[in-house]
């Protein structure tokens, strides 16, 4: 509909309202909330307090745009990522980039395009490239607006005759960016040269329609690139769905009541985050850090400047002040590396915001006023905020997700402490076994390919119930596995079988919802590049209230297998590993057997018929597991969530089993077993003061292992307030360092 | 909106005993201003001692007014472990699992975390025995102080009354 556009792919001057400049608006806006601390300077909402009923009409109309284009515009794309996974969403923006309004999806975004409209704005695209009706911008450059290269925006600006009145963005992720190794989030390289293809804010199509020359270079740079093509379709399709829906709006309600609505619908939701926080925060400093190791000092395949054994540090804090400002910091984080975890602030920021949407504001009204009522401090020269920037971001979610596990577990100590105990969660698992790959596909095509089964992962424990078993993801509330069948024509990987995995799921009172595991073999490939990653040799979640955190992962691949003789004679074969203490793969197969705890590698070769075990995450428990009831660990056994034997070392429940062989909790039996184990855990703990002064010593000698050792060392040269914790807890000399 | 909900709707839920649907309206509604005091009053009736609580501070653990005036914080079996700003953990009983032997007593050989990188604190109630806390850090971290109130500000700005 260009019928509101009146210079196609001309250059406009001053499209901001009232005959400003863009820049112009963008800065009297930073500098009226910093004047006032209202978005705009506004004290009063009059629409919203005058004339409610169509302050409620406006808004439906506007998130209903966003969600049928949305829904529309998926079916466009051939990208199961993007079709059956919905890795997608759009978003509405102000002229100087806020979001007002947003679909369902991969919500995480919305922040991370605001950024992008603003890196255009202040540097005066206004003047070069233009910005005109009928432009298209596109942008996947984490630095300037983006979690990552593979999640790539579309923006376009939405003119009223000759003003801007706003933007549409959309993003999608994909199953290829043109990375030096095949699959979305390809990693092992040093830095941003390796990260594929970048497409940095720029002017990529005009008149509504893409440069052709723009998707000839996508087309060129890409593998999977008819994925890619179908997916910018997509994108702008839906950014036009939302422009339309605003041209309908505006022509029901007028321009003028559309431009007082979005800088209201803003400030209501600065309000509404504030109000939110007074209503069930509590005031106080929360401490909340999380860990993910990076076993690299052995894989030939990363490189040398990766070839280490690395310890990230999330040492998360969040502060909620008197005035209802609730803020997080890393201060203390360690420094950016030679890997593609790095983490530039948009995507923190955006993390910061999609979790704010999951806990505290969970209402589809939640726009960029959220962004107003917070603050993330990201120290300069950490991963999360590199001072280099060519570091390569291709993986930011490896660091970013066990990064703000701790900020649901700080909001649920908030919500005990006021009493609202059905909002509590001990967090989340972190979303993998994420598989990722390419090579000559089952087609005879190159091809490349990342499996999305992450988005379904165990949740965590609630105050009053378990966790839900393989269903969610931080970063999209709406997770969905995909068909086997759809990722077995995408991949040569066939699925030997998909299951939960017992004993995944963090213990406790109520424990966490059970993982999931898939067994792939590789087929009619010759050979192909395979990922893994996740966490290994620690946890990169916890539990809260005693509750333990969810599995951690580990690799068992088999090269070589003779699964091919063992299909011909009919011979059993593995479906999943199962319990690793008792591998079903190690049972039934013979090959090269690769199984240890270097879950996280760089790109290895696999051949036609290898085995690669795939396992994904249960959720962190919550309370003492010797306060379950006993039925429930029963029917925990019975259903295959876990194994017997740790029925009694981790529930204290004596299994007795019935006739008809299911297993069940013999009560008083338990009673006594969980009193002596009460017991035995006194007998065998130590007062605080005596652990801490045994440790202090183990600092000292600095018997710890190096990579931890070089955490403790970059955080403190980073930080001085973290070195002061570290040294001031273990009683340290003013210069200790390791 | 103004919502409230019935005391014993609340002690349904403190117990894990709220149906389905009931949950499901207290996790979708809007939420009642009076929830603090009456869960206070919940609390403070399933304990077996008389100290005023001002503050839940988490599963079992409270901070209660002592008759000097002093902050304490206190278990649910009655046990003192510090003035409400210190970390209740350092005056905790604590047992480290940071053998692969006391790790695989919980998780399956290679499901657990490899003590050389990570060990799990286990904190204890000293007189009930009952695991309170478990923390996950690598060897040489500092105890994690999860949560220090504001008791005074949510008091007096939040509440607009003085703490008990």
């Amino acid at each position: 509909m260009l019928n509101k556009v009146q210079a196609v792919d001309s250059r406009i001057e001053n499209i901001g309202w009232e005959g400003k400049t863009l820049r112009q608006m963008l800065k009297e806006s930073d500098d009226i909330f910093e004047r006032t601390g209202h978005y705009q300077g506004l004290k009063d909402l009059k629409i919203r307090t005058g004339q409610p009923i169509l302050y409620e009409k406006i808004f439906s109309h506007l998130r209903g745009g966003l969600v049928n284009a949305r829904s529309t515009a998926l079916n466009i794309s051939a990208s199961p990522i993007v079709k059956e996974i919905g890795e997608l969403s759009f978003a509405l923006y102000t002229p100087e980039g806020e979001s007002v309004a947003l679909s369902t999806g991969i919500i995480v975004h919305v922040h991370t395009m605001a950024d992008a409209i603003k890196y255009m704005i202040r540097n005066n695209y206004e003047q070069n490239p233009g910005i005109a009706p009928g432009h298209v911008f596109c942008n996947n450059n984490s630095m300037i607006g983006d979690v990552h290269t593979a999640d790539v925006h579309t923006l376009i600006p939405i003119f009223w005759e000759n003003e801007l009145i706003g933007w549409a963005g959309g993003v999608t992720h994909e199953i290829d960016v043109g990375g030096i190794q095949p699959g979305s989030m390809c990693y092992g390289h040093a830095d941003r040269y390796g990260d594929g293809l970048l497409v940095s804010a720029e002017l990529v199509g005009t008149n509504d329609l893409f440069h052709e020359d723009y998707l000839q270079r996508c087309r060129d740079n890409v593998r999977a690139e008819m994925y890619w093509v179908l997916d910018e379709k997509t994108r702008l399709t839906g950014c036009q769905l939302v422009r339309e829906q605003v041209y309908r709006t505006i022509e029901e309600v007028g321009l003028d009541t559309y431009k007082a609505f979005i800088r209201e619908a803003i400030e209501e939701g600065r309000r509404t985050l504030v109000g939110k926080v007074r209503q069930m925060g509590f005031p106080g400093e929360y401490e909340a850090p999380t860990f993910i190791d990076l076993p690299w000092k052995n894989d030939e395949t990363v490189h040398p400047l990766a070839r280490k054994d690395t310890m990230m540090h999330a040492p998360l804090r969040m502060k909620i002040t008197g005035d209802g400002h609730l803020g997080l910091s890393f201060d203390g984080a360690n420094q950016w590396d030679y890997h593609s975890f790095n983490c530039a602030p948009s995507p923190m920021q955006g993390a910061m915001w999609v979790q704010l949407t999951q806990t505290l504001w969970n209402s589809d009204k939640i726009n960029d006023g959220a962004y107003y009522a917070t603050s993330i401090e990201l120290p300069k020269g950490s991963w999360c905020n590199p001072d280099y920037d060519k570091v390569s971001t291709t993986l930011t979610w490896f660091f970013l997700i066990p990064s703000f596990t701790g900020f649901v577990r700080s909001l649920a100590r908030s919500y005990f402490a006021r009493g609202y105990l059905e909002e509590i969660s001990a967090s989340y698992p972190c979303t993998w076994n994420l598989l990722q790959g390419g090579g000559i596909n089952h087609f005879g095509k190159p091809s490349a390919f990342t499996n999305f089964e992450i988005s379904c992962q165990g949740t965590g424990a609630a105050y009053v119930k378990d966790g839900e078993a393989t269903c969610a993801a931080m970063w999209n509330p709406e997770g969905d596995m995909g068909e086997v069948e759809t990722w077995e024509h995408l991949e040569p990987l066939l699925y030997l079988g998909r299951g939960r995995k017992a004993n995944t799921s963090g213990a406790g009172k109520y424990r966490g919802g059970c993982g999931a595991e898939s067994l792939r073999m590789l087929f009619k490939t010759e050979s192909q590049i395979l990922f893994s990653a996740g966490e290994g040799h620690v946890f990169a979640s916890a539990g809260v209230f005693g509750g333990y955190p969810g599995n951690s992962g580990y690799r068992h691949n088999v090269h070589h297998s003779n699964m091919k003789e063992l299909a011909a004679n009919k011979a059993p074969y593995p479906t999943l590993d199962g319990d690793p203490e008792n591998s079903a793969i190690s049972a039934l197969v013979k090959g090269d057997e690769v199984f240890d705890l270097n879950q996280m590698t760089g790109p290895h070769p696999f051949g036609e018929y290898d085995l690669y075990a795939s396992v994904q995450r249960g959720g962190p428990g919550l309370g003492d597991p010797l306060e379950r009831d006993p039925a429930a660990v029963a029917a925990d056994v019975n259903g295959g969530e876990l194994l017997e034997r740790f029925a009694k070392p981790i529930y204290g429940v004596v299994l007795t089993r019935g006739a008809d062989g299911r297993l069940a909790a013999d009560v008083a039996a338990t009673r006594a077993e969980r009193a002596a184990m009460r017991q035995r855990r006194l007998e065998r703990a130590v007062d605080a003061k005596d652990f801490v002064a045994r440790e202090r010593e183990r600092v000292l000698a600095g018997n710890i292992n190096a990579p931890v050792r070089a955490m403790y060392q970059s955080s403190m040269k980073l930080s001085s307030r973290w070195a002061a914790h570290f040294r001031t807890f273990w009683s340290l000399a003013d210069d200790f360092s390791f | 909106m103004s919502v409230s909900h019935d005391i014993n709707t609340l002690r349904e839920l403190k117990d894990g005993k709220l149906s389905f649907e009931k949950l499901h309206g207290l996790i979708s509604g809007f939420k009642d201003a009076d929830r603090f005091d009456k869960m206070v009053q919940i609390w403070q009736e399933s304990v077996e001692w008389d100290d005023p609580i001002l503050l839940p501070l988490a599963e079992h653990l409270f901070v209660v007014r002592k008759p000097d005036g002093r902050r304490v914080v206190k278990s649910t079996w009655g046990y003192e472990y510090c003035e409400a700003q210190e970390n209740w953990k350092l005056h905790a009983k604590v047992f480290v699992r940071d053998t692969e032997e006391l790790i695989n007593e919980i998780y399956p050989d290679k499901l657990g975390c490899d003590p050389e990188w990570m060990q799990l604190r286990e904190y204890y109630d000293p007189l009930s025995g009952t695991l309170l806390e478990v923390e996950v850090v690598p060897p040489g971290y500092p105890i994690v102080h999860d949560f220090k109130p504001d008791i005074d500000t949510f008091y007096r700005d939040w509440l607009g009354r003085p703490v008990p």
